[in-house]
């Protein structure tokens, strides 16, 4: 079962249109939320007046955050507080944290922040009602860019803290000074990774209900962490945990938006238990791109030091970041890009510092990717163009840097983010490179009357990270299989990988299994899906537990068939004596005989064969993966083409390759969407100017290129299943494969590409310009 | 308050609407399908496809007055009797076409409103007929893959 | 994103329309195929009070060619229906390649060429396909009927030269001349997005090239004059392209669809 490409379960019902999304889900009596959010990027709230709402037909209640600060504390998250020891020693990094109101009071700090909440029959009567909510604010100078918010003279986000600098941290190893005072060639340049928006096509949603019987809390959420949501629930609501029941419904995709928590998150729960009827929630498109959480914004300043063959002596790298309005949850995406700068390069000496400053813009949080992408564009670029100043070939610079098959595990002298050194398990760099270096065929496409370029990036991605996943599996008197796991599914399809994974540890046909996530009444304990851990955190899981569920069913067939367990075989739900036949039962025949109704059932066992485990990962394995684009550039019009997009990809070993390759190939598109078309853009006033579709443009399928897809996969030594994450690898390396495929496409004009997404106008500005400096160098 | 008259995947409904009420709120709330999805309402993402009198439309740019009279298909009514998928639902699942689904009900009604009326559509013409959906999980390769399979199928 | 209340009418003849327009107490605004009205009312940017809705009203739905070999386009026809239409693609080409570039097939079944033309978007095709094929829009109001040609029909972004209480009837396209070039070419940044700029070129038999230009300034910009594309066009930055990159790119596109146009033309 494991390694094979099997159809997914999900598929059936959702093709028939029969899934359920959140807002296909509508109870008896159900009421709507829409919210009325800050026009403004800073202001202080002068005065509401909603005295008008209340008359509206349909409107049943309007609140703002004069009704929930006494009773909702301003929201924080244990995960931007807590930073492991050997974090703080490395790094010395400097966090504040900041709580977030639920529904502010005293002053908005960006465009989107939501401010009055109407709650009526329908959403159409709760936008009306939105237009009669007299709101006046008082502006304020507002700060948008990283450099200026931490500039002296800057509009604070937070007074007390006195300036913008939310956190930062440093660190060096090796003698970095002295490796550049002794190199042949410095290269220093400074890149940007843009903003950008995770955009599902389902936007956020919450509903929730309390039962008026016993005041316990039903909340669906489209949610990739619903236990998380439950637990912050119960301390902000004040309620047990066991009184609340979270589930994601059928989520239509998220790729780190729908992380808990946001105030709506909070407020639609405190909102259904105050009005005693169910209350829904559901985020539009317009919503969606102001406040749903928004990623990368990073500067890095970079510079390599090298010898004249090319061999990388030294990296330093000054990193800023912006992070929104809020510093949401600490050092999480930060912190990534300092440990994937180096990706798989072995370079001695390495000096890296991140600052973090606040602005009056969309809060960010992880993106697909989150700080991986960014540290890359920062590195492969600078690779590139230290190539392009010793003439040589970017990806032979690349092969003479990368770490060796036997420098296998390397200490790469770092602390990851869960405080345990960071070491590269497994993996070979080397044939990653060669396999796709083979696949790029940059002959076949010479023809072509455009300018063509080929780009490499290189990248290692630290994949199933902790703390746990939870799996419970359970034997039905049916003979069926239940895995019950916290993982929680958005479009990755776990009820088909992780069938497989118990299928074939239980012995048992996949078709007898189903999977249920993202109920937190289902198991009660779990993490959730995020950060590419399931198939490695989850996956193991759910194979212990299917493991332990194994021995307890032989052990009890044993008793039955009169033989010792270790005679037993089972296999397609059927246990069988080792050269006895006709010796054998079903699954079904044990459960059966365990029923409590059964006088002779063994002493001492529970009513079902069943097992939990919690699977707590030791350090992250580390995946690793190298992209090549083909592109063709129109010098004329600056249109860039893809015209092959190459990914040699290790992700350990592979449960089922279809979804495996169908992750990989999702990420890259959105890669692509970062490199050529998407920006999230504000102008000076912090106001958003790409508010919609129109203009934040997703790439359609007449963008996504021809894909040359190939495994070099290295089975992790670090869990029992062998199995490294892979959601987010395909979304690390295109921009930065994209960036120096323009470059070398046009690098008879010696273009430097600092930036993305690289649109017509931009490109055809990189040539003007390289082409007026070239006319500047040869005038004199 | 208008009076809509529809077919609906062969049914028919009649209600009296508010002249605002979008046709994708009519079909998913007002008629219980919501099987056809809205991911933007301002006629960008294609989630909300439907066929209106057998060409594509964007649900979410219609007021489901302006539909009365019209005779509709949903993803719901693609299946055939006995509940046998179509064969661009087939085909979508034969070639791991969709990941969390909620494109999904939108590009089948795309590519089905392409091959009922166009069985012989060349590569270019299911490029076209795909450009006016979007989908962020996938990374559109298996897409195209279904509907190429799909346009085999049904020759 | 839900639009406002509204009140709907869906009359069967012209002359209720008129008088539903002549309201000049309220906001009354005419929908045809809503692909561009529709978002704005959704965003609430657009707010009518009063909707009348075309598709019943007789006399609106015909695609004729008349015996001057005039084709007329009636405010009901949909893009995606002229795109079907073989005479069409035979005898004004230009026309049929120009609406394949719109948008997507489900804007094209709904989308109409009239409500394209009223509603006036500079970087969209159709205004420019209009003045390149030296269209006539015909017009029904109060007074009676009228033709506007195209190159005055266009006055700003959104702006058309309507009085209030008129209504775009039909849009008449003149037949063209045996050995007509032609030649159409769009830059995107995706399929079906709305063009950084564009160019819709006919070149009539022993004549000299018309050039209509979209997405450089706040109308098509016609250029009869190939050498003097650059000084013609006023475009603007944006958040999609710079000034500077449209004013090039003109040229580029301009010089590229005059060869097209010799080309076809078999000059």
């Amino acid at each position: 079962m494991i390694g094979k490409a099997i159809r997914r379960v999900e598929d059936d019902r959702l093709l028939r249109g029969q899934g359920r999304y959140l807002d296909d889900i509508h109870p008896e009596g159900a009421v709507e939320v829409a919210l009325f959010r800050s026009p403004h990027a800073h202001a202080r709230i002068a005065s509401i007046d909603t005295s008008a709402v209340l008359d509206l037909p349909g409107v049943v209640a309007v609140v703002d955050g004069r009704d929930t600060e006494p009773e909702l504390e301003p929201m924080v998250f244990d995960i931007a507080k807590i930073i492991p020891p050997p974090v703080q020693e490395s790094v010395d990094p400097q966090v504040r944290v900041h709580p977030m109101p639920v529904l502010p009071t005293d002053r908005v700090t960006y465009m989107g922040q939501p401010v009055v909440a109407v709650v009526a029959t329908d959403r159409y009567v709760a936008e009306d009602a939105l237009e009669l909510i007299d709101i006046e604010f008082e502006t304020l100078p507002a700060v948008v860019d990283a450099r200026a918010a931490l500039e002296p003279d800057a509009p604070l986000l937070e007074p007390e803290w006195g300036d913008n600098l939310a956190m930062s941290f440093a660190f060096a190893r090796g003698d970095v000074e002295g490796a550049f005072a002794a190199a042949d060639v410095v290269i220093e340049e400074e890149f940007f990774s843009h903003r950008q928006h995770a955009s599902p096509i389902e936007t956020r949603g919450v509903l929730a209900s309390v039962d008026p019987q016993d005041g316990s809390l039903s909340v669906w959420s489209s949610t990739q962490t619903p236990h998380l949501l439950r637990d912050f629930l119960a301390r902000w609501l004040r309620m047990s945990p066991h009184a609340i029941r979270v589930r994601a419904p059928d989520v239509g995709g998220s790729f780190g938006v729908k992380h808990s928590c946001y105030p709506e998150d909070l407020l639609v729960p405190w909102l259904a238990r105050r009005l005693g009827r169910p209350v829904k929630w559901v985020e539009d498109r317009a919503e969606h791109l102001q406040a749903a959480t928004h990623g990368r914004d990073h500067v890095h300043r970079i510079a390599l030091a090298a010898d004249s063959d090319g061999r990388i002596l030294a990296v330093r790298d000054d990193a800023l970041m912006n992070t929104g309005a809020f510093n949401l949850l600490g050092l999480v995406v930060p912190y990534n890009s300092f440990t994937h700068l180096l990706g798989p390069y072995d370079v001695g000496a390495f000096q890296f510092s991140m600052r973090v400053a606040v602005t009056n813009t969309g809060v960010m949080a992880p993106l697909r990717g989150a700080g991986r992408p960014e540290a890359v564009f920062a590195m492969e670029r600078a690779v590139d163009r230290l190539a392009r100043h010793l003439g040589r070939d970017p990806s032979d610079v690349r092969e003479r840097n990368l770490i060796r098959p036997g420098q296998m595990p390397y200490d790469c002298g770092l602390i990851y983010r869960d405080g345990t050194p960071q070491v590269y398990d497994s993996g070979d760099y080397p044939a990653l490179l060669r396999r796709a270096r083979e696949l790029v065929e940059r002959e076949r496409f010479e023809q072509d009357a455009r300018r063509v370029g080929v780009g490499y990036a290189i990248y290692t991605e630290g994949t199933g990270v902790g703390p746990f996943e939870t799996a419970n599996v359970r034997i039905e008197p049916t003979g069926r299989v239940t895995v019950a796991t916290g993982a929680s599914s958005q479009g990755q399809g776990h009820r088909t990988t992780l069938a497989q994974i118990a299928a074939e540890t239980l012995g048992v046909p996949f078709e007898s299994v189903d999977v249920i996530g993202g109920d937190t009444a289902a198991v009660s304990q779990g993490f959730g899906t995020l950060a590419s851990r399931t198939a490695v955190v989850a996956g193991n899981a759910v194979a212990e537990a299917a493991t332990a569920v194994r021995s307890q069913a032989l052990e009890v067939a044993a008793g039955l068939l009169g033989a010792a367990s270790y005679e037993l075989e089972l296999e397609d739900g059927v246990i069988r004596v080792r050269n006895r036949a006709g010796a054998s039962m079903s699954l079904a025949e044990v459960a059966g005989f365990l029923t409590p109704f059964n006088p002779g059932r063994p002493r001492g066992m529970a009513a079902e064969i069943e097992a939990g485990s919690v699977f707590r990962p030791g350090p992250v394995t580390w995946a690793a993966g190298v992209h090549a684009a083909v592109v063709a550039v129109n010098e004329a019009t600056g249109e860039v083409e893809l015209l092959r997009f190459v990914v040699a990809h290790d992700c350990g070993r592979v449960v089922n390759p279809a979804i495996a390759d169908g992750q990989i190939m999702g990420g890259v598109v959105q890669g692509i969407g970062a490199a050529l078309y998407e920006e999230l853009v504000y102008n000076e006033h912090g106001q958003l100017v790409t508010g919609s579709f129109l203009d934040y443009g997703l790439p359609t399928a007449n963008e996504a290129p021809e894909f040359v897809l190939a495994h070099v996969d290295a089975p992790s030594p670090l869990n029992p299943l062998g199995i490294k994450g892979l959601g987010e690898g395909g979304a690390i390396g295109p921009p930065a494969a994209i960036a120096n495929a323009v470059e070398d496409a046009l690098s008879h004009l010696d273009v430097v590409v600092r930036r993305c997404p690289l649109g017509p106008s931009r490109v055809r500005d990189l040539i003007r310009d390289a082409v007026t400096t070239r006319q500047l160098n040869t005038v004199d | 308050m208008p009076e809509v008259r529809v077919t609906v995947n062969g049914e028919q409904y009649s209600a009296e609407v508010e002249p605002r009420l979008l046709l994708s709120d009519f079909l998913r709330h007002r008629i219980s399908l919501t099987g056809t999805h809205v991911g933007c309402e301002h006629g960008i993402c294609g989630a909300c496809t439907v066929l209106l009198n057998g060409e594509p439309v964007r649900s979410c740019l219609m007021f489901a007055a302006q539909a009365d009279g019209a005779n509709l298909q949903t993803i719901e009514g693609l299946a055939g009797t006995e509940g046998k998928l179509h064969p661009v639902q087939q085909a979508f699942h034969e070639a791991h076409g969709m990941q969390c689904g909620f494109c999904t009900p939108g590009f089948v009604m795309s590519v089905v409103a392409l091959l009922e009326s166009n069985p012989e559509a060349s590569d270019e013409e299911l490029m076209d007929a795909l450009s006016g959906n979007l989908c962020r999980c996938t990374g559109y390769a298996n897409i195209v893959e279904a509907a190429k399979l799909a346009r085999a199928g049904m020759r | 994103m839900k639009p406002a209340r509204f009140d709907y009418h869906a009359p069967e003849r012209l002359d209720e329309v008129l008088e539903l327009l002549a309201d000049d107490e309220h906001d009354v605004r005419v929908i045809a195929g809503g692909q561009s009205l529709v978002p704005m009312m959704n965003f609430r940017l657009a707010v009518p009070e009063v909707l009348v809705d075309l598709r019943r009203v007789e006399g609106l739905h015909q695609v004729e060619i008349d015996a001057g070999g005039a084709l007329e386009v009636g405010a009901a026809v949909t893009q995606a229906r002229v795109l079907r239409d073989a005479r069409i693609k035979d005898g004004w080409p230009l026309l049929h390649e120009g609406i394949s570039h719109i948008g997507h097939p489900q804007i094209r079944s709904r989308g109409t060429v009239c409500g394209c033309l009223a509603h006036h978007d500079p970087h969209g095709e159709l205004p420019a396909l209009a003045v390149a094929l030296d269209a006539e829009l015909v017009v029904a109001g109060p007074h009676g009927r009228r033709t506007i040609p195209a190159e005055d029909f266009f006055a700003s972004y959104y702006e058309v030269a309507l009085e209030p209480g008129e209504l775009l009837v039909a849009a008449r396209f003149p037949a063209l001349a045996p050995h007509t070039g032609w030649g159409f070419a769009e830059i995107t940044r995706r399929r079906g997005d709305f063009a950084l700029v564009g160019v819709a070129c006919i070149l009539p038999p022993g004549g000299e090239p018309r050039l209509a230009f979209f997405g450089v300034g706040d109308t098509p910009v016609l250029v009869t004059d190939p050498t003097a594309i650059s000084e013609s066009v006023a475009p603007l930055d944006d958040l999609h392209a710079s000034a500077q990159y449209r004013r090039e790119a003109a040229v580029t596109l301009g010089e590229m669809v005059v060869a097209q146009a010799r080309e076809r033309s078999g000059a």
